[in-house]
């Protein structure tokens, strides 16, 4: 199979995230979509490996991996603070800083 | 098999980054181990002398390398660490003011007497403990009760604001001198996290402060995701991270091209959210209310700094071959920006806010000069940075001092007549104020003037046109805060100035000096700026 399709896998994987990010109400499903964003660049980057013969692509798939995980540590260091004083997760209702 | 070679280590060159982050990790484990009323002091101590040693390492590099150093082959290369950190003359600048900034920064946070125990808390219940609000559960006596600090001391603040600053601080160094995009990514990341969690320790209005941190968390992980995807298409196109070798591969690639725009535009689109560019500036007056506002100040100042230093060295050295594809794009970008941020200022009623949108105009203008792909273009917007920064250091740590009973004041109507409670305040306001319209003999007018010159060397009249009419614009909300300060009457329950401690003051006392000094006297640090170029 051609690599070109994993490119577009990546691709349309991606966007749901994009997207994902923009239309849902949570938090916590929020930033899951950022996580899956990063996983799709991953697939790019081991793809992009493989076509042009080189091992570096893996690599860096390894340092976005440990940046995914940190960022779950601080993501969710301040999601549950600003849950534990609002009791809510969803971003329609940190609504207090606007114009 | 074949061996590996052992890279390059310039460790003279790397000195003041290793000790900033050395440092970092030192105030981790002094605050795991030391007892509480050891930590304020020792923290405080810590990352002062920290930046001061880097600072006095940096200046000895800088002193003893000469511009055929850097660029000579070997190991007084400015490239080291196999090419992944380039410390050439706009690095060695970018960090001289980083670390400027850092430690007015350091000493804004640290202060305790303009806030009583300190702006920074972490969590409700501290907040009630240490004497912010009745505590919530805690019966006198207990440990609840005795919070932060000794029992018979003055409670103090959440401490580990300092390692994460460090840190941060590292982040923004390593960002400037990044050489290729993987260790950009990664700076990129290690400035941020720090900074996501300092936006959400504010003493007052916590839920401002949680929320602020929220939507710069969510926004800012969006935004360098789609970095990173950039970062994959660009390493398709051309085989390689490294800036120097993406600059050949501009004329060598057999890849489509449209990898190489797609991937450029997403790389640009995560840098521009950085350096809060409209129209990805949405997070930025958000933030910047609900944040405390030392920690207001680090990020304008030192994040505008990173960013822009960051996207002039990929501009530069990556893209510059490219530049006619994507300087209209860009013109576009930074002609928004300008716009938005100079009419949206116009109708702000919060200074915090206002400051906000003058840094989204700023940023127009300092895009203006980084665009410019020429030395000139470098120089200005290093030297427009450095000014820029500690003007609005400044302005915040000012703001900082207005208070009524609930904090800081930061509602514009409250300032109204302030000159007549505190004249020195609202004169220092006032200059430095005038110094970010631009007004000659502040710091302001010598940096606009050395951007503006380097677009119009660039061929960029057109929007250095725009540019001009956007300040003229941006000065009128500046000069609408002075005009209430000293044109009304104060209210009758108007807002206390407060006097500030030693840090605050030295914090202020040197952001007003530099913009004063830059002003009058720019020659030495335009030589500086404009001491070399970037080395790829």
């Amino acid at each position: 199979m051609s690599p070109a399709n994993y490119l577009l896998l990546s691709a349309l994987l991606f966007s749901i995230g994009a997207i994902g990010v923009l239309v849902r109400r949570n938090a916590i499903v929020v930033f899951m979509c950022v996580e899956m964003m990063l996983n799709a660049v991953n697939l790019s980057l081991v793809t992009f490996a493989r076509m042009n013969g080189a091992l570096d692509g893996q690599v860096m798939a390894f340092f976005v991996m440990v940046v995914a995980a940190a960022e779950v540590v601080v993501g969710l260091a301040i999601i549950m603070s600003i849950f534990r004083t609002r009791r809510s997760s969803s971003i329609d209702d940190a609504n207090l800083l606007k114009y | 098999m074949t061996p590996l070679t052992v890279p390059e280590i310039n460790y003279g060159a790397l000195l003041p980054l290793l000790i900033i982050l050395g440092a970092a990790c030192i105030a981790v484990l002094l605050e795991a181990f030391l007892p509480r009323h050891q930590r304020w002091p020792s923290q405080v101590v810590l990352s002062v002398v920290a930046i001061a040693a880097a600072g006095v390492a940096l200046g000895v590099h800088a002193s003893g390398t000469t511009a055929e150093d850097l660029t000579a082959v070997g190991e007084t290369n400015a490239v080291t660490i196999a090419g992944a950190l380039s410390v050439d003359r706009p690095a060695m600048f970018l960090w001289g003011t980083l670390l400027a900034l850092g430690l007015a920064s350091v000493l804004l946070i640290a202060d305790r007497s303009v806030e009583p125990g300190g702006a920074i808390v972490a969590s409700a219940m501290e907040r009630a403990a240490v004497g912010g609000g009745k505590p919530v559960s805690a019966a006198p006596g207990t440990s609840e009760d005795r919070g932060y600090g000794a029992p018979d001391q003055a409670p103090t603040m959440q401490t580990e604001v300092f390692p994460l600053m460090l840190f941060a601080l590292g982040g923004m160094m390593t960002f400037v001198a990044a050489n290729d995009l993987l260790t950009m990514f990664i700076a990129l990341e290690v400035l941020s996290l720090p900074l996501y969690l300092m936006c959400g320790l504010a003493r007052r209005r916590r839920l401002l402060s949680q929320e602020a941190a929220v939507k710069y968390f969510l926004l800012g992980a969006f935004a360098s995701a789609f970095f990173l995807y950039g970062l994959a298409l660009i390493y398709g196109y051309s085989g390689t991270i490294r800036f120097a070798e993406i600059s050949d591969s501009l004329a060598t690639s057999t890849r489509s091209d449209s990898l190489l725009f797609a991937g450029l535009a997403l790389l640009v689109v995560g840098l521009l959210f950085k350096g809060s560019v409209a129209p990805f500036h949405t997070w930025t007056p958000d933030v910047y209310q609900g944040a405390p506002t030392p920690v207001t100040a680090f990020m304008a100042a030192c994040t505008k700094v990173a960013a822009f230093g960051g996207i002039a060295r990929v501009l530069y050295v990556a893209f510059g071959d490219a530049r006619w594809d994507w300087t209209p794009v860009l013109w576009v970008v930074a002609v928004i920006s300008m716009v938005v941020g100079a009419v949206l200022g116009l109708a702000q009623t919060d200074v915090k806010r206002m400051i906000a949108y003058s840094s989204i105009a700023h940023a127009g203008f300092i895009l203006l000069g980084a665009m410019a792909v020429t030395e000139e273009g470098v120089s200005g917007t290093l030297f427009y940075l450095l000014a820029y920064g500690f003007t609005t250091i400044a302005v915040f740590g000012v703001i900082s001092l207005v208070r009524d009973a609930d904090g800081e004041a930061t509602a514009m109507s409250r300032w109204a007549g302030l000159a007549k409670r505190s004249p020195v305040l609202a004169g220092v306001m006032t200059f430095l104020l005038l110094a970010l319209a631009g007004i000659p003999l502040t710091s302001g007018f010598t940096s606009k003037f050395a951007v503006f010159s380097a677009a119009l060397g660039a061929g960029g009249a057109v929007l250095v046109v725009i540019a001009l009419v956007a300040s003229a614009v941006a000065a009128f909300f500046y000069l609408r805060l002075v005009v209430l300060m000293y044109f009304s009457e104060p209210p009758a329950d108007g807002p206390s100035v407060v006097v500030p401690g030693a840090f605050t003051t030295v914090a202020i006392t040197l952001g007003v000096l530099v913009t004063l000094l830059l002003g009058v006297l720019p020659t030495l640090a335009l030589g500086w700026a404009g001491s070399g170029g970037f080395v790829g």
